[in-house]
C-alpha cells in the first residue's frame, strides 16, 4: 500500500461552532516514522490525536490513516479501525487496575481480532516479550496487578500494549512527563527500538521539546495549525 | 462479548464490597419475594385443604360463607340452628353415606367447644382425605368426656386425665361458667395445621346436659343441674349445623337442591369447595398485596443497584476511557455496565433463591407445627425460576441507565484521561 501512515488535508475542527480549535491545511506523516510533536498545553493537542485515533471527526477537511479516509467510516467502524491498526500511550492512567499486567497488554486485542492474530500464536508469550524488551521481565511484576505498579513500569507496561499486535501507527502523548528524566530517556529508547521492530510508524506528542533531537522530524503544532491559540492558551 | 463479561467481572470483583453489597441487597429482597410466595402457596394448600371428604354442610338460611366460616373455622357465629328432626331426615336418607351434627355455643379458656357424635372422628377429613388421629387417648365416650385439638392442649398444657371447666358463650373471659359440669379429657388431638387444633370436641349429649336449665340463656335458679341427666342420651332438640357425605357426586347436588329448597325449615346446604375458594378470593387480596409489598422491596434493591452504579461511573471514566483508546466504542461501555447489572442481578437471584430455600428448610418444621402449613422445600418450581429471570430482566433493563450514562460521558471524554 501507501508509505504514507498519516495524511492529514483541510483539517478543520471545533467544539463549539465558531470557535475552532484545529485548522491544519496539510500534515503527512510517512510510514515508519518517528515524529515528534511539541505543542503548549492547549494548543489542541488532544484534539488533534482523538480526530488520529477516529474518536473525533472533523467538521471540514480528512483525516487519513493507512490511506483510509476515518469521516467516512462509520463510528463502530472507526472504533475497529482504532483497535486494528492504532495503539496509544498516555500521560498517566493507561492501565486498569484490576488486571493483571499481562492481561493489561493483551487487552489491545480484546477489541481486535486482528492484533490478536499478529501477536503471534501465543498472545500471553508475546506480552510476556514486549514486557522483557521494555525492562519488565521479573515473574513477580508480571503476575501482579496493574494498579500495584510504580509510575514508570505503568508506563512500560502502557507501551507493550501500545506494541502488541504491532499496529500500524502508534501514538504517544506525553508518555514520559510522569517519569524521572533517567527512566525517560531509557524509556524512549526502548519504545523506538521496538517500534522500529514492528515497523510501526510512532507520533510522539509533547510539550517538552528537549526530546525532539531523538527524532526523524520535529514539528511544532503552533506552526502548522492556523488557529491562533495563543490568546486563550495565556 | 466474553472479553467483556471477563472484564465485567474483573471490574465488579475489584469493587467486590460495593457489588456484594449490591448483591445482598438483592438477594434479601429475591429471598423475601420467594419466601411469601412459598407462604402464600402453602397458606392457599392448608385452607383448601381445611375440610375434604365432606360433601356438604348444611346449616339454618344464610349465607354458604357464613355457614363454613362458623362451621369449619370457628369464625363468627351461628345465627339460628337447625332442628334434630332435619338432620335425622337428612342422616336416614338412602343417598347418605353419613351425617355428622355439629353443636356450638361453649368455650374453654377462648377455645371453641363443639359438641358432636364419635362420627366426627370417623369421617372428618382434611388434606387428602386424611383422618383425625390421636396424639393421646381416644374419642369421647361418657357425657363427661372431652377430646382436646393438638393447640389446645400445647397451649394449655393439657394432658389426658386432666380436668376442665368450659364456660357459656364464645368469649375467652367468660361470666357464665359451666362450673357445675367439669371435664374430663380422654384424648388429645395430632396435629392437623386445620381449625379442629383449636377445638374443644364434646358429645352432643354433653353439650345438652351442660344447658340443661340454661333455655333462657342463663343458669335458671328454678331448675338446678341434676348430674343423673347427664347420662340420658335423649338427643338435642336444635343442633348448629350438621356435615354430610353422600354415597355418590350426583346425589350431592341433588341434595343440596333438596336442602335449599326443604319447605318444612329453612335449611343452606353449602359447598365446602365452592365456599373455600369464594373465601380464598377475598383473603386473595391479602395475599396480593403482600406479593405486591415484596416485589417493591426487590424494586428498592434493584434501585439501589443503579444507585451504585451511577455513583460509581465518575471514578471509572479513566477506565472507560483506557477501554476506548484499546478501541472499545460506547456501544462497548454501554454493553460492559448493562452486564454488569445483569450479572449483580444474576448473583442477587441466585444468592436470594438459596437464602430462601435455606431459611424455609430450617423454619419449615417450626412452621408446620405452629401453623400447620406445609412448605414443601425441594428444588425450585416454575414460579421461582420465572421470578429468577424477571430480576435478571429487570437488572439488566435497569442497567441501561447507568449504561446510558457512561455511554454518554464516553463519547464525550473520548480517549482524554484528564478527568
Amino acid at each position: 500500500m501507501s508509505s504514507t501512515a498519516v495524511h492529514i488535508s483541510g483539517l478543520k475542527f471545533s467544539w463549539t461552532p465558531g470557535v475552532p480549535v484545529l485548522d491544519v491545511p496539510s500534515l503527512t506523516i510517512a510510514s515508519g516514522e518517528r515524529l515528534f510533536l511539541q505543542g503548549p498545553s492547549g494548543s489542541g493537542k488532544s484534539t488533534l490525536l482523538g480526530l488520529l485515533g477516529g474518536v473525533l471527526v472533523p467538521q471540514a477537511g480528512s483525516v487519513r490513516v493507512l490511506g483510509t479516509d476515518l469521516a467516512a467510516l462509520r463510528s463502530a467502524a472507526r472504533d475497529r479501525f482504532r483497535a486494528d491498526h492504532v495503539g496509544f500511550v498516555f500521560q498517566m492512567f493507561n492501565l486498569l487496575p484490576y488486571l493483571s499486567v499481562v492481561d493489561n497488554v493483551t487487552l489491545a486485542g480484546a477489541f481486535s481480532r486482528r492484533r490478536v492474530e499478529r501477536a503471534g500464536r501465543d498472545p500471553g508469550e508475546e506480552a510476556r516479550r514486549l514486557l522483557a524488551a521494555l525492562g519488565l521481565g521479573s515473574v513477580s511484576q508480571l503476575g501482579s496487578m496493574a494498579g500495584q505498579l510504580s509510575m514508570g513500569q505503568q508506563q512500560r507496561v502502557a507501551a507493550a500494549r501500545a506494541l502488541f499486535g504491532r499496529p500500524e501507527l502508534l501514538i504517544a502523548d506525553e508518555p514520559t512527563s510522569a517519569l524521572d528524566a533517567a527512566t525517560r530517556e531509557s524509556f524512549l529508547g526502548l519504545l523506538m527500538e521496538e517500534c522500529a521492530l514492528a515497523g510501526t510508524t510512532l507520533v510522539f506528542v509533547s510539550h517538552d521539546a528537549a526530546l525532539g533531537h531523538l527524532f526523524d522530524r520535529c514539528l511544532s503544532l503552533p506552526d502548522i495549525n492556523q488557529v491562533d491559540m495563543e490568546p486563550r492558551a495565556a | 462479548m466474553n472479553r467483556l463479561l471477563s472484564l465485567a467481572l474483573h471490574s465488579l470483583w475489584s469493587r467486590r464490597v460495593t457489588a456484594l453489597l449490591t448483591v445482598f441487597a438483592i438477594a434479601v429482597s429475591v429471598a423475601l419475594l420467594l419466601g411469601v410466595e412459598k407462604l402464600r402457596t402453602g397458606a392457599r394448600e392448608g385452607f383448601a385443604a381445611t375440610v375434604s371428604g365432606t360433601d356438604l354442610i348444611v346449616g339454618p338460611r344464610s349465607g354458604p360463607l357464613n355457614l363454613v366460616l362458623y362451621s369449619i373455622f370457628q369464625i363468627g357465629e351461628p345465627t339460628a340452628s337447625v332442628s334434630w328432626a332435619s338432620f335425622e331426615l337428612v342422616e336416614r336418607h338412602p343417598d347418605v353415606a353419613w351425617a355428622v351434627p355439629i353443636s356450638l355455643g361453649d368455650s374453654h379458656r377462648g377455645f371453641r367447644v363443639m359438641g358432636t357424635s364419635r362420627d366426627y372422628f370417623e369421617h372428618f377429613r382434611y388434606g387428602r382425605r386424611v383422618p383425625l388421629a390421636f396424639d393421646a387417648g381416644q374419642p369421647f365416650e361418657d357425657v363427661h368426656d372431652a377430646v382436646v385439638g393438638a393447640t389446645v392442649a400445647a397451649s394449655l398444657g393439657y394432658r389426658v386425665g386432666d380436668s376442665i371447666e368450659l364456660s357459656h358463650g364464645l368469649g375467652e373471659v367468660s361470666f357464665a361458667p359451666h362450673d357445675d359440669h367439669p371435664f374430663r379429657i380422654v384424648g388429645i388431638l395430632a396435629p392437623t395445621g386445620t381449625p379442629v387444633d383449636r377445638l374443644v370436641l364434646v358429645s352432643l349429649q354433653a353439650v345438652s346436659a351442660i344447658h340443661e336449665g340454661w333455655e333462657g340463656g342463663a343458669r335458671s335458679l328454678a331448675a338446678p343441674p341434676d348430674v343423673d341427666h347427664a347420662h340420658d342420651p335423649s338427643p338435642p332438640a336444635k343442633i348448629t349445623a350438621f356435615l354430610v357425605g353422600m354415597k355418590s357426586r350426583p346425589a350431592v347436588l341433588q341434595m343440596q337442591r333438596a336442602l335449599n329448597e326443604y319447605a318444612a325449615e329453612p335449611l343452606t346446604a353449602a359447598l365446602p369447595g365452592v365456599a373455600l375458594s369464594e373465601l380464598w378470593r377475598m383473603i386473595g387480596v391479602a395475599d396480593r398485596a403482600l406479593r405486591a409489598v415484596a416485589a417493591c422491596v426487590v424494586l428498592a434493591g434493584l434501585a439501589g443497584m443503579v444507585a451504585t452504579l451511577l455513583t460509581g461511573l465518575n471514578e471509572r471514566r479513566r477506565e472507560m476511557a483506557v477501554l476506548r483508546a484499546v478501541g472499545a466504542g460506547p456501544g462497548h461501555v454501554f454493553t460492559l455496565l448493562v452486564l454488569e447489572s445483569t450479572l449483580l442481578a444474576l448473583l442477587g437471584a441466585m444468592a436470594g433463591a438459596l437464602l430462601a430455600s435455606g431459611l424455609l428448610a430450617a423454619a419449615a418444621p417450626w412452621v408446620e407445627h405452629q401453623l400447620g402449613l406445609s412448605l414443601s422445600p425441594g428444588l425450585p418450581g416454575a414460579y421461582d425460576l420465572a421470578i429468577g429471570a424477571a430480576v435478571v430482566a429487570a437488572g439488566f433493563v435497569a442497567g441501561t441507565i447507568p449504561a446510558w450514562r457512561a455511554y454518554r460521558n464516553s463519547l464525550a471524554d473520548g480517549l482524554s484521561m484528564k478527568v
